[in-house]
């Protein structure tokens, strides 16, 4: 953790390296698995076994799998509310999306540090949030354009616009829709990253005041330690909330392809 | 900051993992899994439906059974009604028939009864005249020593009767 000598550098948890030597390439691009590859499919697994609980099938559910049916109904309401009875197609896509960032999100939080393990929050790259980003845009722009055609562009003039305003906002229109990858990919990247940092940040208060002496220790750390439980539950909370934001947008935008507006 | 300065060093390297283990996610989880949970839950819920359907249609069911056992009821007892209704009538007529025979039968009583009252009281009127003739007969014969004869006498007692 330690960068140098008694400074603790807060952005080392979000380094990307290979866990073994070795790696192969492919189009220009050297493939490692690394440790954000480790977490992602950690991710996977535990994905897999809470799925696993869930298929038991009965018709009076266990625990367990009420846990994963509300999760389904979860995800198969927001759709449908969203898009109508067409948005139920598009559930398996938007599941995925928002277990795999829930759990990526959530493991990421673990604290295993504890025992010198390092966790590494898969969405708190760039990288990744903005493929997911991508991925949902393009889904959008593929449904819309299959669908509608051209007439999908009329999704940049609202209805009942004034004729003379109709330019500007589809300008304004057209900007809003192009940002919304950027917006999309960057919530993630940036709630979870900054809600790292300042986990860490607050965590080399404890270990630095603590190194100083027991009195800075006392006057400096504890208080730290203080404000990190209540941010880390706090961040537990933003994990579920930014899930569930990015599976939220990209139904509301799934639905302005299937809809138009 | 590590996320933008190794972007350009990582980045295929975070596609290849991320298209692999999001890919396994959706075809593993959102192609397979999720269906059939969904499908669980859709067929528990048509179940849930169905049994609620089905109370439904018994309860109306109930319903219709205790109407009619209910106007069988209201039928059953104005029926009964009816004919304790006729019974009575029945019996008040017969009571009073009855009673008008009885009447009929005291009346021919009485008055036959008042027939032999009038009979034996002439008789006895016609026993007292003869009587009296013949003490009117054996008075006037032993104060005067006349003879009177019945038939004077028999008509002397009706004239001094018929003034009493």
């Amino acid at each position: 953790m330690a960068g140098e000598e008694g400074k603790i550098d807060p952005m080392h948890q979000f380094e990307i390296q290979p866990i073994f030597d070795g790696g192969f390439e492919i189009a220009g691009q050297t493939i490692n698995f690394t440790n954000s590859a480790l977490w992602m499919i950690l991710t996977f697994i535990t994905l897999w076994i809470f799925m696993l609980g869930g298929m038991k099938r009965e018709i009076i559910p266990g625990r367990w799998q009420v846990m994963v049916e509300s999760m389904s109904n979860f995800v198969t309401n927001m759709l449908t509310s969203n898009v109508g009875e067409a948005g139920r197609k598009y559930v398996p896509y938007v599941f995925s999306l928002f277990m795999f960032i829930l759990f990526a999100n959530i493991l990421g939080m673990l604290p295993i540090g504890v025992i010198g393990l390092h966790p590494f929050t898969v969405t708190s790259h760039i990288a990744i949030t903005g493929i997911l980003a991508v991925l949902s845009f393009s889904i959008v722009l593929i449904v819309g354009f299959w669908k509608h055609g051209l007439h999908f562009f009329s999704l940049f003039v609202p209805h009942g616009t004034p004729l003379p305003m109709v330019p500007f906002i589809a300008v304004i229109e057209f900007i809003s829709f192009m940002i919304r990858p950027f917006s999309l990919g960057l919530r993630l990247f940036v709630a979870m990253t900054a809600g790292h940092v300042l986990l860490k940040v607050l965590g080399g208060f404890v270990i630095n005041s603590t190194n100083a002496g027991a009195g800075y220790g006392a006057l400096v750390g504890i208080p730290s330690f203080m404000l990190m439980v209540g941010i880390s539950a706090l961040e537990l909370l933003v994990a579920v909330i930014q899930a569930y934001v990015f599976a939220l947008l990209t139904s509301l935008y799934i639905n302005d392809a299937e809809n138009l507006h | 900051m590590p996320q933008i300065s190794q972007l350009v060093s990582t980045f295929g390297s975070q596609f290849f993992w991320l298209a692999i283990t999001f890919g396994l996610v959706y075809l593993l989880i959102g192609r397979s899994m999720l269906p059939k949970i969904q499908s669980t839950v859709d067929a528990r819920n048509k179940r849930i439906a169905d049994d609620l359907d089905a109370a439904r249609i018994a309860h109306k069911q109930a319903d219709e059974i205790e109407d009619q056992y209910k106007a069988r009821q209201a039928a059953d007892r104005d029926e009964a009604q009816k004919v304790t209704a006729e019974a009575k009538v029945q019996a008040t007529k017969a009571s009073e028939k009855k009673v008008r025979d009885a009447d009929k039968r005291i009346a021919t009583k009485i008055t036959k009864a008042e027939a032999d009252i009038a009979a034996q009281t002439e008789a006895a009127l016609s026993e007292i005249e003869s009587v009296t003739a013949e003490a009117t007969q054996n008075i006037v014969s032993k104060l005067t020593s006349a003879k009177v004869t019945k038939a004077k006498a028999v008509k002397a007692v009706k004239g001094a009767l018929a003034n009493v």
